[in-house]
């Protein structure tokens, strides 16, 4: 039997993830997607929120790490056509779609799409608002960047005439006879990361879409507003756009102008019960709408507004986005309105939407744009894909999976991630890519004949030693993100005039796989021996730019990056001169120090193979089972005398099955598997060490040492201290209301029962929304109805956000005669006085009545901000400012912390569903695994070391200032002198003991003294600065 | 000195500042262009000497921005760039630069609000203090020189 790869089907940011997190651990996978490129949905994207992050920006490298894998086989065009065999041992065919053109061949040098009479053909990656030619390269960033034949419309494949491209290509990559081909893969597991289609919008005839022009969908005005979009980021009004007689729009058109006013409409698509549309709630649509609002408003002075019915910022630190859009933005929400629809003004082209204000009251307002909010929907061929993998779809056409087994489809061996299983967002989609990788990698590694990967081998890196430095530069437009305020090419320019110098480029994209091959190859050619970068910040993208350096055969630490995005043209946006003034200092500064950079080799860290997870809620439970599932031991860390978590607290039940049999039966498998060891009572008190070998130490003496660390420490309960909870009988929190309707349903029966959202959430003190609160009032009011229909519910909230498919769920409650009344966001908590609640219905507009035996309070979800500033501390991770812990990246890193080897998840991370949970802890598992799968990893060159013997006198002031006890004083074997030592498994690269070094004879490698002051110098030797 | 501009280096740490300064401009927070940044692992690698350097090479003020207390990646960094700070300043007194010029300040890697009014601060306190010395006599050399020019002419 050979060794099984693992399949991933759609390359979008899930199943890039999924594949990066299973090539990591050294399993081999093909990554496969029916378009010629990967980067799904994201790379289309402008910006993504709630960091207002530039998608491309955070995509590419990812992108790029996916297509230099070396255990990543990418699959691009292909389809799944059949598969055979079950879990472990997948026989599946596949449909390698002919291209035309030989991908190894092609440099995406263009020629053919220039000379290519074809013309006309709308551009799908820019929905039609231009077109492209029979053959085409997909767009800027495409993984793999090469060109393909649209066989439908090229003349040579459908009348035999032309052949213009052929003649063209200087490569001779071009083959007409090139035909479908079929290959069969030894698979051993499936991942299905395909995706979503966006909502039709044609179907929402009341908007006009296709007949207004004016009216987008919020995809298309992604595209409208991006800066590698057809317009190079300046959004122009539809009606406004020049085409030539080829429908290729002008990028700047005579006559093209920009809104003064958009609209976006909220749910077109969702939530409704029409026969055309979904009843779920998309779940992204509120936020990428306000994103799309705030971005415009950065663009000019624009007038927006939001119509919505309940704004759903229910994820981490949205509902500060959205409070920041409406107060510093100054961005128009209109909560509660109902768009009945739209009309266009024959002449001017304008949008006037007829829509009901909060209060019932027929308005109407006139823009120059409409935005559809469109929503997500099962993708197009997701039928014919589930029969093809022989798995099962739910009733809205998503992957069908369970609350319990959110990453699992119907057929073993078959994992689902993304928005494939329901629409998601993009750190959600990241952090179950991850957890899906985690399940599928188990049933590879499980096969005894399987081998893991060989290591990638690098060409050999060239000695630099006594020559002088060649220094290349590329300085970046980042799309227009640089480009619109520095003047790139003038930096470009200036830096070829600097000392060292040898070449010097401008590029739209340094992070694109062409620019990165242009590096790797300029090296070899040109004989480089330092490389510059001038873009956005070396946080994100200096990992990628110094694996280009090491495919050229350049020791990585010999690249060095400016800043000149992050830290220079979005925050001087308006100076543009003396933003290039800067970003040209900045240039220079990092070529003097490129300049003396020296190769540096990190030191192997043996790697302790054993995972500590500190929590045994279902979410660290998950993790543990997931972590041993693949064969490493876990010590599982558990504050009380149980395991089970905030869980122990539900006596509802998920998709039929009671949380408390799911909970015993989930203990009981940790309790039975041999590698998980089991820490009851157990207080952590330190935990000292680093990536690969922390020891975590208890307050009983005992310390356990493993490789890598997760927090899944949960979070807790608001504690009201509103409604006279506690000394009034009739107010309790929805959970114990919940257990005793459990116990004495008949106690219920017939009562006023009424329930108050927010409580302890979006208040002036809790700034942030608990994300589950509102479900949980709905589902207990659905069970109080259905005990006895008679039962007088109300939920009396601020918005409802059941998103996702659980908005079937609030239809079902309104169905049943569950009453809502929304009081106004900014109002205080409504009063009560005993007796009654008084609720101002914002329907009525008027205050009403509203009489209760029962009042149930939706409590919050508290971070329990002490306890984790006290794990904080041990390992030095950071406290987002509503106290849960903050992972090194909101979108992309969602489980992982900026210090190596600590992971987070579970409501520790943020407040979530027992499905999220599960998802997020399997997520973090196979991070883990990314690291103590391996026996021992490599460390960073940047390290302290003494590097003039002769200076140092064993004095000792840095052994006492380091902090990780990496340097001590031994006797020189060849003075016999006294002499510092640094233990480069144990030094953490800060350089405190260089700055105290009294005799300059200690030195951190990557920062000396000499290439710091060679930064300065190079700033200062300049005229003083001029005013704008 | 209506028109002076002034120029400042801003030492940064590479986990909790430099993260910040990122952060400002992931949220396009707008303010002056007078600072460049350099970028350290921490705030403890930020040698006296780093910034006499560049206070006598003519840069008008020196800002050293450090992980918050208890917050260094590196257990204690922050606190020993502190102590260093506080004893440099009063070197740069009896050098005759207005400690001032010299500023240490907090900033975490979500602080992208906080370095925006740190480095906004600063600039304008610098502005108001006027050029450094250095570049003063820097300039009356020049004037002298220009001058002398002038007679001969």
């Amino acid at each position: 039997m050979t060794t099984k790869s693992a399949l991933v089907i759609g390359g979008g940011i899930a199943g890039i993830q999924a594949s990066l997190d299973l090539a990591d651990r050294n399993i081999h996978v093909y990554l496969l997607d029916n378009k010629p490129t990967i980067g799904g949905t994201m790379c289309m994207l402008d910006k993504t929120f709630p960091t207002n992050d530039c998608s491309a920006c955070i995509l590419s490298p990812k992108m790029a790490d996916a297509a230099g894998h070396p255990n990543i086989t990418l699959l691009t065009y292909h389809e799944v056509k059949k598969v055979d065999g079950k879990e472990g041992d997948f026989k599946v065919t596949v449909l390698k779609k002919a291209r035309y053109v030989d991908p190894t061949a092609c440099t995406a040098c263009g020629d053919c799409v220039a000379k290519c009479p074809s013309r006309g053909i709308p551009d799908a990656f820019n929905y039609g608002l231009t077109t492209r030619k029979a053959i085409y390269i997909p767009h800027a960033q495409a993984v793999p960047r090469v060109a393909l034949i649209d066989a439908d419309h090229c003349k040579m494949l459908t009348e035999g005439k032309c052949g213009v491209c052929a003649k063209t290509c200087g490569k001779n990559a071009i083959h007409y006879d090139e035909k479908d081909e079929e290959v069969v893969l030894e698979i051993g597991s499936i991942v299905v990361a395909a995706g979503f289609d966006p909502f039709d919008a044609k179907q929402a005839t009341e908007y006009g879409y296709g007949r207004f022009k004016n009216v987008v969908t919020a995809l298309e005005y992604e595209r409208l507003e991006g800066a590698a979009g057809p317009f190079d980021g300046h959004i122009p009004v539809p009606s406004t756009i020049v085409y030539d007689k080829f429908g290729v729009a002008d990028k700047h058109g005579e006559g093209t102008r920009g809104p003064k006013s958009v609209a976006w409409i909220q749910c077109c698509g969702s939530r409704s019960h029409k026969s055309t549309w979904k009843t779920y709630c998309s779940s992204v649509c509120c936020m990428y709408a306000t994103k799309q609002a705030m971005i415009t408003k950065e663009h000019g002075q624009v007038d927006e507004d939001i119509f919505f019915m309940d704004i759903r910022s229910y994820g981490k630190e949205f509902e500060a986005y959205i409070i920041r859009a409406e107060n510093e933005y100054g961005i128009n929400l209109h909560r509660g309105a109902r768009v009945s629809n739209l009309e266009e003004d024959p002449v001017t082209k304008q949008i006037t939407v007829n829509y009901t204000d909060a209060e019932g009251n027929g308005m109407s307002k006139v823009f120059d744009m409409v935005v559809l909010s469109i929503g997500l929907e099962s993708p197009k061929g997701a039928q014919e894909l589930a029969d093809t993998l022989g798995i099962e779809l739910n009733q809205y056409g998503f992957a069908k999976t369970t609350v319990y087994k959110p990453l699992e489809t119907t057929r073993p061996g078959v994992l689902v991630t993304g928005a494939f299983a329901a629409p998601k967002d993009i750190p959600t989609s990241v952090a179950e890519a991850s957890g899906a990788s985690a399940k599928a990698g188990a049933f590879i590694v499980k096969d005894p004949s399987w081998e893991p990967c060989k290591p990638k081998v690098y060409p050999a890196e060239k000695d630099v030693s006594g020559k002088e430095a060649r220094i290349g530069v590329w300085v970046c437009h980042c799309g227009i993100n640089i480009g619109s305020v520095v003047n790139v090419p003038e930096v470009a320019q200036y830096a070829a005039t600097l000392p060292g110098v040898v070449e010097s480029h401008e590029t739209k994209y340094a992070c694109a796989q062409d620019c990165l091959n242009e590096i790797s190859e300029a090296i070899v050619k040109n004989d480089l021996t330092r490389v510059v970068v001038a873009s956005c910040t070396p946080r994100t993208h200096e990992p990628l730019f110094r694996e280009a350096c090491r495919n050229g055969g350049l020791n990585k630490y010999l690249f060095n990056m400016a800043n000149i995005r992050d830290q220079c043209s979005w925050i001087h946006m308006h100076s543009p001169e003396a933003a290039t003034q800067k970003a040209k200092d900045l240039v220079k500064m990092a070529i003097a120090k490129a300049a003396l950079l020296e190769p540096l080799e990190g030191s192997d860290i043996p790697v302790t193979q054993a995972a500590g997870i500190i929590g045994g809620g279902i979410t660290g439970m998950t993790a543990a089972l997931d972590v041993a599932a693949q064969g490493i031991p876990v010590h599982l860390f558990e504050r009380d005398g149980e395991l089970g978590g905030f869980a122990k607290n539900f006596v509802h039940k998920e998709d039929g099955v009671a949380v408390a049999d799911f909970l015993a039966d989930t203990i009981a498998k940790v309790n039975k598997c041999s590698l998980i060891t089991v820490h009851l009572n157990a207080k952590v008190t330190e935990i000292p060490g680093f990536v690969g070998n922390f020891n975590v130490k208890l307050e009983d003496g005992s310390a356990y040492p493993v490789g890598t660390i997760l927090f899944a420490t949960g979070a807790g309960e608001y504690k009201p201290v509103e409604y006279n909870y506690g000394s009034d009988p009739k107010v309790k929190t929805y959970v114990e209301l919940e257990k005793e309707v459990a116990k004495e349903p008949a106690k219920y029966s017939g009562k006023n029962i009424a329930f108050i959202q927010c409580v302890g959430s979006r208040s002036d003190d809790v700034g942030y929304c608990s994300r589950v609160c509102c479900s949980a009032a709905i589902r207990n009011a659905i069970q109080l109805k259905m005990n006895d229909p008679t039962t007088n519910v109300t939920i009396i909230h601020k918005d409802i956000r059941t998103y996702g498919f659980r908005e079937d769920m609030y239809y079902m409650a309104c169905k049943l005669g569950v009453r809502f009344l929304r009081y106004p966001v900014d109002n205080k908590l409504p009063e009560y006085d005993g007796k009654c609640v008084k609720a101002f219905d914002a329907t009525l507009g008027a205050e009403v009545d509203v009489p209760v035996d029962v009042l149930a309070l939706s409590i919050g979800i508290a971070p329990l901000r002490e306890e984790k500033e006290k794990l904080a501390i041990m390992v030095k991770v950071p406290i987002s400012k509503d106290g849960f812990f903050f992972e090194a990246h909101q979108k992309l890193r969602p489980v992982d912390f900026a210090t190596e080897g600590v992971f987070v998840a579970g409501t520790a991370h943020w407040p979530k569903f027992m499905d999220e949970c599960i998802a997020q802890g399997s997520g973090a598992a196979s991070r883990m695994l990314t690291i103590i799968t391996k026996d021992h990893l490599v460390s960073d060159g940047i390290i302290a070391s003494v590097s003039n013997a002769d200076a140092c006198n064993g004095c000792g002031t840095c052994v006492g200032c380091c902090e990780y006890n990496a340097i001590s004083i031994v006797i020189d074997e060849a003075t016999g002198r006294p002499i510092s030592s640094v233990n480069p498994g144990l030094c953490k690269g800060c350089g405190c003991c260089v700055a105290a070094c009294p005799s300059g004879a200690m030195e951190q490698r990557g920062f000396r003294n000499k290439q710091i002051m060679a930064e300065i110098d190079a700033l200062l030797e300049r005229p003083l600065m001029v005013k704008e | 000195m209506a028109d002076f501009e002034p120029l400042i280096v801003a030492f940064c740490c590479n986990w909790c500042s430099y993260a910040g300064a990122d952060n400002a401009g992931v949220g396009r927070r707008q303010m002056p262009t007078n600072f460049r940044v350099i970028r350290t692992m921490c705030s403890a690698r930020i040698d006296p000497e780093f910034i006499l350097r560049a206070l006598s090479k003519g840069a008008d003020g020196v800002i050293i921005l450090g992980c918050h207390p208890a917050d260094c990646h590196y257990i204690g960094g922050n606190y020993r760039a502190r102590r260093r700070i506080a004893l440099l300043r009063l070197v740069l007194e009896q050098y005759g630069f207005d400690p001032r010029r010299l500023h240490l300040e907090w900033v975490s890697a979500s602080e992208g609000e906080k370095f925006q009014r740190v480095m906004t601060d600063f600039v304008e306190e610098i502005r108001a203090l006027g050029p450094t010395p250095v570049a003063s006599e820097k300039l009356a050399a020049m004037e002298r020189n220009d001058r002398a020019k002038t007679a001969e002419e």
